[in-house]
């Protein structure tokens, strides 16, 4: 069953073509990778989907329904979550309320109910500590639930923001450059994480990174983004050996 | 501590607090009442201030414009008819406000239900704008409910003000609303609503893609907010019995800034300091701006030099000490006893 | 009406236009670089309005000394208020430079308050200024005309200043990017000085001829004219030298020709300036000169 599926996608930003005729398929329960070298538009891509930026050109469709011109709340209610490239946290809230958030769209009760705390309320306000708490055990961070989003070590923040995303209850998962930054012992364990929340909570994956380890290691399939335009696709061992994709990237190493 | 210890605590300051008032109706002297009135308006104020800018982020000079409105309905309501006519000896006041007279409770609901009523109306364009602009915006819109104010001669009465509004507002009505509201704005901001409208302060595109509308949770807030600064304007008009229209002018906007920037932005507890502290001073340093007498020496009066005083103050704050009183913290009962008992522990190991 | 009282109506809208442009370039030019509204703009206007009036009447020098002295007196005026009150805000969040800019304001009224007291003062109105001129049978006032030719001289002085030279060079580029203006050396401290410094002098400019126009000075004569003002640098496109000069004409045209034409609506005169905002805001918020950009996320 396709999950998401993007026609012709671009997007220009005035005279500067930043992705050009981008289209993907991706199945439900798949793992799907996307790199290229900086500024090739690969978080473009991502803001386009998720309602950021408007398509120059193209549609996006999810589950079955056209989301091309969704504003981005209305796409997270839909089922897709995101995590950035430089993490967004609300910095001055606890890191309970970061996951809280996510919670905040299922919400039924109205702010009449919640401003006289009217029992309705404090039911759902109980079931949404609950599961921010139990989504906080599986990404390990129970312990710092009550600290202050902004004074957590770098690592633990990528693990909240995505914490907050797997709030909302999405189908589909967009994780922006998560590995930055990690170790090889580390990025062996988001691979192992990645795995474990896409079987426990029924996901689709689609994921921008830059570091070959990671994406080789677990991405079944792989879009290679060039200045905006798709070089390649296929599994790992086809786009490793593929001339155009060697040249994006040797090119790149050349000028620096 | 256990949640419940807390919340019997506020219980009894609240009943304490309320024989406290009990007793200041009937014994203290109006000027002394007139100052603690003023404090409970001032709060409530400051609080809605606090909802829009503490919580959401969004900086609205409008202010004035929603007491203006507020304050404008319960003086029209609840004013004499034979009053009206004397008045409105210009243009007669138009029916049927020429002829209602309403008690006070339902006047302060019609005051806070239309001055929510311009929030919605004034968000709606507002809010989708960027914070300088927003601010300049809003402003824009309570110097139009002023201006509109000053030419509608047959229903305001124009430049000429209204007086002889009846005197309703007593301690338990200000203090009343004024813990009305807090509770309001407490209960929300600690609900999902309100790390939704903090979240949204925080980071607008994070907020979005975590699934906050933004735009509807900003005209939530700014609506509520709204809504209850009218409540406080009616009750200020009920207090000083005469207004005009340029008593609701950016100065009267400006001053419930310089409370919630000197209390704290985002913090209650500073709200509620900052509105004691400053009203207090206001009151206190009015010999300032008279002449006094010391003996056979007399100082001469310098009428504005206490603005000057608070006006430096200000500034001072907002350069150095920008966090205010108490920042973005809030007053607990944890804290409290956390700072009673290294006394308590010292006494029993004295005695 | 009669054609010489639409011309008057025209020549009167036209020079209050020229002062509302001056007021309307110091708020454009301030934005740009700082992105502030420099809610202190209204009062050092009216503060130098009030420094030529007290040149001449305590310290008794001729109207030229007194103007002469009031403008180069606002502009360190000025650059002190961004020197103390802005400057070291300039990496905290803009509100809190704008909340800075509202104390600034509140300050300079008050003291104003304090020092000039709340009675209005007549400013002095010297004889050059007050003949009454008949031009082809419309009669007008001499002032009139003046500002008409200062202003526009003033302006192509900045238009001068700021598409000429290299100082104005520096400007625009700060104005454009912050950091590449300091990474390729420009002195940004001096630079946004500058900036404040230029601003004032036109209100100062403004100032004085808004005193012999309209010869009553209050200490919050400042407020009004200075929020008007920034509505028409809005409107015209923030940021922008030339919007801010179209914006401010717009509005003296606007405002005297629709009391003009319809006398019962002239005490909502206040209320156009921020109706035109409005729709403005909502309709091309980047202002009629302004340029649309992208902001990317």
């Amino acid at each position: 069953m396709m999950i998401l599926k993007t026609d012709g996608l671009s997007k220009h930003f005035g005279g500067l073509i930043a992705v050009s005729d981008f289209n993907v398929k991706i199945e439900k329960g798949e793992l799907v990778g996307l790199i290229g070298p900086n500024g090739s538009g690969k978080t473009t891509i991502f803001n386009v989907i998720t309602g950021l930026y408007k398509p120059t050109a193209g549609r996006i469709y999810f589950d079955g329904k056209e989301i091309t011109r969704l504003r981005p709340d209305k796409i997270t209610a839909l089922g897709i979550a995101r995590t950035f490239q430089n993490i967004r946290l609300f910095s001055e809230l606890s890191v309970l309320d970061n996951v809280r958030v996510g919670y905040h769209l299922r919400l039924r009760s109205s702010p009449f109910a919640a401003a006289l705390g009217l029992p309705t309320y404090r039911r759902e306000e109980g079931e949404i500590t609950q599961n921010s708490l139990r989504l906080l055990e599986v990404v390990g961070l129970a312990d710092v639930a009550q600290e202050q989003a902004g004074s957590l070590p770098y690592g633990q923040q990528r693990k909240l923001e995505i914490a907050r995303a797997l709030a909302t209850r999405p189908k589909l998962l967009l994780l922006d450059e998560p590995a930055a930054g990690m170790n090889p012992e580390e990025i062996r364990e988001l691979m192992a994480f990645i795995h474990r929340i896409m079987d426990e909570f029924d996901l689709t994956v689609f994921l921008i990174e830059h570091q070959m380890r990671l994406i080789m290691g677990i991405c079944p399939r792989i879009f290679v983004l060039d200045h905006g335009v798709t070089i390649a696709e296929g599994m790992p061992e086809e786009i490793q050996s593929n001339p155009r994709v060697i040249e994006a990237y040797l090119g790149v190493e050349e000028e620096e | 501590m256990r949640k419940e210890t807390g919340r019997v605590l506020t219980a009894i300051s609240l009943i304490v607090l309320f024989l406290l008032l009990w007793w200041a109706e009937r014994h203290l002297d109006p000027y002394l009442r007139r100052i603690l009135n003023l404090i409970a308006i001032n709060i409530i104020w400051a609080v809605t201030f606090t909802l829009i800018y503490g919580y959401t982020g969004q900086f609205s000079l409008g202010h004035a414009g929603f007491i203006a409105i507020g304050a404008y309905v319960t003086a029209l309501l609840t004013l004499a008819p034979a009053q009206k006519e004397q008045s409105f000896f210009l243009s007669p006041c138009i029916w049927p406000l020429s002829t209602i007279q309403w008690p006070f409770l339902p006047s302060l609901i019609v005051a806070a239900l239309l001055a929510g009523v311009l929030g919605l109306l004034i968000g709606i364009p507002s809010l989708q704008l960027r914070g300088d602009y927003m601010a300049l915006v809003t402003l824009g819109f309570a110097e139009v409910i002023r201006v509109i104010n000053m030419n509608l001669q047959s229903i305001t009465n124009g430049s000429l003000g209204l007086k002889g509004i009846p005197a309703y507002t007593s301690l338990f009505w200000s203090w009343g609303c004024a813990i009305f509201t807090i509770s309001i704005v407490w209960m929300l901001g600690h609900s999902s609503y309100g790390r939704a409208f903090k979240a949204i302060r925080e980071d607008e595109i994070a907020a979005e893609t975590t699934g906050v509308s933004i735009f509807y949770h900003k005209l939530m807030a700014f609506t509520i907010a709204a809504l209850l600064t009218g409540l406080g304007g009616g009750l200020f008009a009920n207090l000083i019995s005469t207004i005009d229209p340029n008593l609701f002018s950016f100065l009267l906007s400006y001053q419930v800034v310089t409370i919630v920037v000197l209390g704290g932005v985002g913090s209650i507890t500073g709200n509620v300091l900052a509105s004691i502290i400053y009203v207090s001073l206001f009151e206190l340093l009015r010999p300032i701006d008279q002449p006094m007498t010391f003996g056979s020496i007399t100082i001469p009066g310098c009428p504005g030099m206490r603005m000057v005083m608070f006006s430096i103050v200000f500034l001072l704050v907002i350069l150095f000490y920008r966090r205010g009183l108490m920042g973005s913290n809030e007053f607990s009962w944890r804290w409290l006893l956390s700072k009673l008992q290294p006394i308590f522990r010292r006494e029993r190991q004295e005695g | 009406m009669s054609l010489d009282m639409f011309l008057q109506h025209l020549a009167n809208g036209i020079s209050l236009g020229g002062l509302y442009a001056l007021i309307a370039i110091g708020y454009t030019m301030v934005y740009g670089i700082l992105r502030l509204i420099n809610f202190a703009h209204g009062d050092i206007f009216m503060m130098s309005a009030y420094m030529a009036f007290y040149g001449t009447s305590l310290f008794a020098l001729p109207w030229y000394v007194s103007f002469g002295l009031a403008i180069p007196l606002a502009a360190i005026l000025g650059m002190v208020v961004e020197r103390v009150a802005y400057r070291p805000l300039r990496d905290a969040p803009r509100i809190s430079a704008l909340i800075s800019a509202i104390g600034v304001s509140l300050l300079l009224e008050n003291v104003g308050i304090v020092a000039f007291g709340g009675r209005p003062k007549a400013f002095p109105r010297p004889s050059l200024f007050a003949q009454e001129w008949n031009l082809g049978g419309v009669r007008i006032l001499s002032l009139t005309l003046f500002i008409i030719v200062i202003s526009c001289v003033l302006l192509v002085g900045v238009f001068y200043l700021v598409y000429r030279t290299k100082t104005g060079r520096a400007m625009r580029a700060v104005a454009w990017d912050f950091e590449v203006a300091r990474l390729m050396g420009i002195n940004i401290n001096q630079v946004i000085s500058l900036t404040f410094a230029m601003g004032s002098i036109l209100a100062a400019a403004g100032s004085i001829m808004w005193g012999m126009k309209f010869p009553q000075l209050l200490p919050l004569m400042g407020v009004v004219p200075g929020l008007k003002c920034f509505i028409a640098a809005v409107v015209g496109g923030i940021g922008s030298i030339p919007g801010a000069m179209l914006g401010g004409f717009l509005l003296g045209v606007g405002e005297i020709m629709i009391v003009a034409f319809f006398p019962e609506l002239a005490g909502f005169k206040y209320a156009f300036a921020y109706l035109a905002l409005i729709l403005i805001l909502l309709l091309k918020p980047t202002g009629l000169l302004g340029r649309v950009v992208e902001e990317k996320a």
